[in-house]
């Protein structure tokens, strides 16, 4: 009888083995509640953050992002390493459990187990206890020999984590030849009995135990069984306890994370989940100051993250050396939840975060370009936590000296340079623009169906005007009837809004939505990917909005927007063109293929790509009053992206932002690289190749100062 | 300790394109947005520090037209504890001396330690703090770039040529100008403003503060502004009107002409 050899029949020993493991179950599982519940704590302290809408949505994320892995092939050597690790455990789980229980009820077995799927299911948990085990040991080697640059921790972060993680490695090795161990003493004291029972799966780590130990004597294999079963339940319970008090947390909070994730991308969260915007006056603190500060969902975050280091590896801040890496954000955050919340002692409130957890250089360098967020396999959010962050330092008055002037001139005068409003629609006074393309300003008199919003750049910097110009050429060569606001217009606020000043953003986004409102417009198109984004995420409201890039694509789709070979200007046969993804058009809009659709619908252009393209973009160096921010940088993020375009075998980078045009335009001068590379706005290369039905190509074109390559 | 911050509107050449009128007398006003005067920000920064320290009570006040209100309320959202305008049409013309005599009558109506003013206005003649510490027959040091307090006693620093500082003790009470620099002030922002949008700020006449008619106001300066003009560009000067790039490998060549690139 199979039941007889089990541990819960120890008989020996000063209590039954029945009740030695009941009672070690029992505290197992209660010490695991109680450091959960304590855990637990922050949480309910923490802000309000609604994540129970959209079940169906949150499920068909867990599918896909937590059962399906999406993120981590990214990563493909560490990826799949930890897809079948957690393939091993989802299997493992229910013989885990089964193994628990029959020390205290032997004759368990786990419903649905019971008839044939069960020798296959054995089967398939000996390998899997197998595999994982190997895993182990490939990551512990990984770790320990060719330790990937990615998990090391600079000094200024703290002490490095290799210890802790390959703690953790030799634990589950350990939990799995325990397991290992006692399915395969039991076989061979089973066989040795003359009983039958499942042999353990060829090749598996048991069935190599159970070779090894066949021959031993009936009672050295009761006592291997015991002894195993003993070190299973003992290393069992000591990971599940263990692991609320660092990475391997995630094991557990992971499921949560991730149905809670954020479903919107490019939103930002609003300063007070329960409080509207029109009652922000009575809330006495704005964003994050001390811990408690976060929302829950956030302080989850923290638990969640695994260290694994892949937002660092692609943050460009991280890369170009500001003081600023997204791991380590959570990091410190997690270290200082556990040592302010403690499981044993009283939980006390700590000091702010700003200058003791975090310093201010490490909250201003971030771009919110969203690529740690794109990374992150547990969908850890980032953006909102720097902005809520910087919330709170606006709110203390904290604000670079740098930053100070823009942002006062965005009060008084609606653009960072402190130009006057009647000169915003100037760049339209152009005498060759006005001779082909006028643009009117629309008013109570002059109205359009479309709105150009042309935003504060692309208004007042002179080399940007040359975007604006060239997307009013376009939108009336497509025969589009449209107009800008011109002086009624003013910053969309969209880094105003991420850096923190959200009272003046809503200042700003109010005035421009009235405006928008009384130009009677259907619909508006920018060429600003930031402008893009403030429009369709943090305005409410107004028209639909599209980027020019989504114009131009789908006018060239239906073949009203044509184009001549790039072979009708000889002096340009030489050029290679890459296209840089903006953030806010790329990663948080997903728009990545109408850009290229367009520049590949144009005979003859020579078009490669970047190792670093679509998803995993490296930003320029940030858009709107990042442009103002002084960082402490060992280099600049535009220098890195240049050299990845030379390094592709680009010498024309085109871009659709006048942010990343002015870094990369001086990025190419910082690097030496004038007369070698170039940077155009899609705009500009459409604006030159489109056929127009007025005659020649070239009358309408504007002499660019940098359309020249090689010379 | 009691801290007088003496604060000035002014327009703020970062967020104006000043111009002059047609008539050539003054700059062109009705497109001007005004700040609070740069080096006054600082001072009332410094003093909203040497509050926290030692703790007391920071004063701004302004001579204005009503319109001074606005940059009032931007130091009460700074920290400042209470503000005051001094706003009077028997006021306008006033010279520096002018605007000195009425701010020393304020500055005897209470009970101030330490009176600060910005080094300079971006419009004025750094004459004003001068003027009126000696009125006051108090002690006064000009462009203050730090400030320890020991009791009843200011270490004062000022940056003098060469870049070296040299360190000074004076008497409270005292008049001390504040040079840019000496802080980084902190942000306002709306919302700041907002909070203390009901802080009412009192605005006192010329009678309220006993002042003479005939030692303000147009008719007493002696100091008379009679023309505004643009410097011609005289020889030596030579103002590049090329591109970026054109401007650029011109200054380049100059530099280079001149010996400056080896």
């Amino acid at each position: 009888m199979v039941g007889t050899y089990s541990p819960a029949n120890v008989s020996d020993w000063l209590v039954p083995g029945r009740d030695l493991f009941l009672a070690l179950q029992v505290l197992g599982i209660a010490s695991f509640m109680y450091i959960v519940s304590k855990r637990m704590v922050p949480l309910v302290r923490a802000q309000a953050d609604p994540r129970f809408d959209r079940p169906l949505t949150r499920l068909g994320r867990v599918f896909k992002f937590w059962l399906g892995q999406w993120k981590h092939p990214r990563y493909r050597f560490a990826g799949t390493l930890h897809i079948v690790i957690f393939a091993g455990f989802i299997l493992l789980a229910a013989r885990a459990f089964t193994v628990l229980i029959v020390g205290v009820s032997p004759t368990f077995v786990v419903p649905g187990l019971s008839g044939r799927f069960g020798p296959i299911y054995e089967t398939l948990t000996d390998y899997a206890a197998t595999v994982v085990f190997l895993c182990m040991v490939v990551a512990a080697v990984r770790r320990l020999v060719f330790k990937p640059a990615r998990y090391a921790v600079p000094a200024k972060f703290g002490k490095g984590h290799t210890a802790a993680a390959v703690f953790l490695l030799g634990l589950i090795a350990l939990l799995m030849v325990a397991d290992s161990l006692f399915s395969a003493s039991r076989f061979a004291g089973l066989s040795q009995q003359g009983q039958s029972a499942e042999s353990p799966a060829f090749l598996s780590l048991p069935w190599m135990i159970e070779i090894a130990i066949a021959s031993m004597p009936r009672a050295t294999l009761w006592s291997l069984n015991v002894g195993a079963y003993l070190v299973h339940a003992i290393a069992f319970y000591f990971l599940l306890c263990y692991r609320p008090f660092g990475i391997q947390f995630h094991v557990e909070t992971s499921l949560f994370s991730v149905y809670f994730s954020k479903l919107d991308r490019g939103t930002l969260k609003p300063v007070r989940w329960d409080v509207p915007d029109d009652h922000l006056d009575q809330v006495k603190s704005f964003g994050v100051k001390t811990f408690e500060d976060f929302t829950w969902k956030h302080i989850l975050d923290f638990y969640s993250c695994a260290d694994c280091g892949r937002c660092a590896d692609n943050c460009p801040s991280n890369t170009v050396g500001r003081p600023l890496a997204p791991r380590f954000l959570t990091i410190k955050a997690r270290d200082y939840v556990f040592q302010h919340y403690p499981v044993f002692g009283k939980s006390n409130n700590g000091k702010p975060l700003i200058g003791n957890l975090y310093s201010e250089d490490e909250i201003w360098s971030c771009t919110t370009c969203g690529a740690c967020e794109e990374e992150c396999p547990l969908l850890v959010e980032y953006i909102d936590k720097i902005v809520d962050l910087r919330r709170g330092m606006i709110d203390d008055g904290n604000v670079p000296q740098s930053l100070q002037k823009p942002l006062k001139a965005l009060e008084s005068r609606g653009n960072p340079y402190g130009k006057m409003e009647k000169k915003r629609g100037d760049w339209t006074k152009n005498p060759a623009l006005q001779q082909t393309s006028p643009v009117k300003v629309l008013d109570a008199k002059n109205g359009a169906d479309t709105l150009y919003f042309v935003d504060s750049i692309t208004s007042y910097d002179d080399r940007m005007q040359s975007i604006g110009r060239a997307t009013a050429r376009i939108l009336s060569g497509l025969g589009k009837n449209f107009g800008i606001l011109g002086s009624a217009e003013k910053d969309s606020g969209h880094e105003v809004r991420r850096f923190g000043e959200e009272m003046l953003f809503q200042a700003l986004r109010d005035h421009n939505t009235e405006a928008i409102k009384e130009s009677g417009v259907a619909r508006i198109v920018t060429s600003d990917p930031h402008a893009f984004n403030a429009l369709k995420h943090d305005y409410k409201d107004v028209p639909p909005v599209e980027h020019i890039s989504q114009v131009l694509a789908s006018e060239a789709k239906a073949g009203n927007l044509r184009f001549n070979s790039v072979e009708e200007w000889p002096e340009n046969k030489d050029r290679v063109y890459t296209y840089h993804d903006p953030c806010y058009l790329g990663r948080h809009n997903q728009v990545y293929d109408d850009p290229r659709d367009v520049l590949d619908s144009i005979p003859g252009l020579k078009r490669v790509e970047m190792q670093r393209s679509r998803d995993r973009s490296f930003c320029c160096g940030g858009g709107g009053l990042m442009l103002f921010y002084e960082p402490k940088e060992e280099q600049r993020m535009g220098v890195v992206r240049v050299r990845m375009a030379a390094e592709a075998g680009a010498n024309v980078i085109v871009t659709a932002c006048p942010f990343c045009m002015v870094n990369i335009e001086d990025a190419i001068k910082v690097a030496g690289m004038e007369g070698k590379m170039s940077v155009m706005d899609l705009t500009e290369v459409v604006d030159q190749h489109m056929v127009r039905e007025v005659g020649e190509k070239t009358v309408t074109t504007e002499k660019l100062e940098l359309t020249t390559v090689g010379g | 300790m009691e801290i007088l911050v003496c604060a000035r509107r002014v327009p703020d050449t970062s967020e104006n394109e000043i111009e002059l009128n047609s008539a050539g007398n003054d700059i062109e006003r009705d497109e001007l947005v005004y700040s609070v005067n740069e080096a006054d920000n600082y001072a009332v920064e410094e003093a909203l520090q040497i509050r926290d320290r030692v703790g007391g009570n920071v004063t701004v006040v302004t001579v204005d037209s009503e319109d001074g209100e606005e940059i009032l309320r931007r130091q009460l959202a700074m920290g400042a504890n209470q503000a005051a305008l001094i706003s009077d049409d028997a006021f306008n013309g006033s010279d520096g001396k002018g605007i000195a005599t009425i701010l020393k009558k304020f500055v005897e109506k209470g009970h101030y330690d330490l009176v600060l003013t910005g080094v300079q206005a971006d419009d004025g003649a750094a004459q004003v703090g001068g003027m009126l510490a000696a009125m006051l027959d108090y002690p006064y040091a000009s462009l203050v770039n730090s400030i320890g307090v020991e009791d009843g006693k200011l270490k004062v620093s000022r940056e003098i040529a060469g870049g070296n500082r040299e360190i000074n003790e004076i008497d409270l009470p005292c008049v001390l100008s504040i040079q840019t620099g000496i802080n980084e002030p902190r942000y306002v922002g709306m919302r700041g403003i907002r909070q203390v949008a009901s802080v009412p700020i009192p605005t006192l006449a010329r009678s309220d503060l006993l002042i003479d008619q005939g030692a303000v106001g147009e008719a007493a300066a002696k100091v008379k502004r009679i023309d505004y003009f643009v410097p011609a560009s005289s020889k030596g000067a030579e103002i590049l009107h090329g591109s970026r790039e054109e401007n650029a490998n011109r200054v380049l060549e100059l530099v280079a002409a001149k010996g400056g690139l080896n």
